[in-house]
């Protein structure tokens, strides 16, 4: 699939530019983008090329956040040897938006190795950012060593044990999860019995009105299994979040961003802000992609995330660095 | 020109030895070398047999980091960066499968005769 490639709609039954049958399957590849509003757990999606043509006002909600992922702070090969510009980039491209965020998601790779200074590194640089509030979530280079000993007292202090915590912003649900731990043998990411049994207790008593927003490093569907791309007891975790209406899923971890819609969820991945990665299947392996540096920040980027009050809404905006 | 020859074969199976100068004792089995190479986010080769004694040493050639971990908890290495290396000294015969514990889908075993 070239980058260029525009999302096909299959079955448009309502002529609103949605596929609610199946899956629309919103391939927001790397240096395209995309724009989304949910609403009541159906997404319209809008290629980044049209957003100059769409109403800013729409853009604009009474939630907006950012989320931001696998910064890789210590890389230094082919074909970013200069990481901390980017996410510096990336922190720019962030105060520049036309609606500031309250906070930032990031979902996991802060380091590349777990090294006290690549999370210093990361710290640093995102205390420049506008939005004060970072929430984390680990990604498997960031609990290297120590069994995430260094991530959960920088990074999970007011979390359950295993790293994974909630909290409401504006009526919205947000739910970080830990899914790079304990990892076995010719599998995926996992979840855990224990963390699958604190999300069901967590979402039990919230109404099913309630915009539920769920963030973990590894996707938490199937990308590409044979790269590990995906979790093996996500299915547990989305059944419980079944009644709600409108649930959207945040991961990073593949370095591009994709998307999905099934039933009243959305899942979206994130660019990275440090190295992109092939799409599934097109490289013997996932390593990074060398490419040249003048292509390089247009396969990395932010993804904006707004939300508005009384719509469901949530919009998924992603842009690159470029 | 016969040892050399001996290495040679040896070399094809995908395991180097090294002779020490000094004639082993016939308790003394002579100590041999093994290497694994990482890279593409796979264990090359996947499977390796060596006898009892030999020291199999993995040797990271990605760009991304990766860790060498037995299933059966017998070892366990530190986190490889690129061109690090890790090594473990088999004692006993047996298989012993292994696996990145970063990128759990990549696998391998080392056989001990």
């Amino acid at each position: 699939m070239s980058g260029k490639t525009k999302d096909v709609i299959l079955h448009d039954h309502n002529k609103d530019g949605i596929d609610r049958r199946g899956f629309l399957k919103c391939m927001a590849w790397a240096g395209t983008g995309a724009f989304c509003v949910m609403q009541g757990g159906v997404l319209k999606s809008y290629s980044m090329s049209r957003l100059s043509e769409m109403n800013p006002a729409d853009m604009k909600g009474e939630l907006s956040f950012v989320q931001i992922s696998d910064s890789h702070m210590g890389f230094n090969k082919a074909a970013n040897p200069d990481v901390a510009a980017t996410l510096q980039a990336a922190v720019d491209k962030i105060n520049a938006l036309s609606a500031q965020p309250e906070f930032l998601l990031h979902t996991g790779d802060i380091s590349h190795l777990s090294k006290p200074e690549e999370f210093d590194g990361v710290e640093q640089i995102l205390k420049s950012a506008s939005a004060k509030d970072v929430f984390y979530v680990p990604g498997e280079h960031d609990v290297l060593n120590d069994d995430g000993k260094q991530y959960h007292e920088r990074f999970a202090k007011g979390a359950q044990p295993g790293g994974w915590y909630s909290f409401e912003k504006k009526g919205v649900h947000f739910v970080g999860l830990v899914n790079v731990m304990n990892l076995k043998a010719g599998g995926l990411g996992t979840l855990g019995h224990d963390q699958l049994e604190w999300l069901e207790e967590d979402v039990k008593h919230l109404k099913s009105s309630t915009p539920i927003v769920v963030f973990a490093h590894i996707p938490l569907w199937t990308v590409y299994p044979d790269w590990g791309w995906g979790t093996e007891d996500s299915a547990q975790a989305l059944a419980y979040l079944k009644k709600f209406g409108s649930v959207t899923v945040l991961n990073g971890h593949i370095h591009q961003t994709m998307q999905k819609i099934e039933g009243n969820v959305t899942f979206h991945t994130a660019c990275s802000t440090a190295f992109p990665q092939p799409k599934p299947g097109e490289a013997p392996s996932p390593g990074p992609m060398k490419v040249p540096a003048e292509q390089l920040r247009g396969l990395l980027g932010i993804t904006d995330v707004n939300y508005v009050r009384g719509q469901h809404a949530l919009a998924v905006v992603d842009s690159t660095l470029g | 020109m016969a040892s050399l020859i001996a290495t040679g074969l040896m070399g094809l199976g995908g395991i180097t030895s090294r002779h020490k100068s000094y004639a082993a004792s016939a308790q003394e089995k002579p100590a041999s070398a093994a290497e694994v190479k990482i890279d593409n986010f796979s264990f090359g080769p996947m499977a390796i047999t060596v006898s009892v004694g030999t020291t199999v040493t993995w040797i990271n050639r990605d760009d991304i980091p990766h860790t060498v971990v037995s299933t059966d908890k017998v070892f366990k290495s530190k986190v490889l960066d690129t061109d690090e290396k890790f090594s473990f000294t088999f004692t006993k015969p047996g298989e012993y499968p292994y696996f990145c514990s970063i990128h759990p889908k990549m696998t391998g075993k080392v056989v001990v005769q």
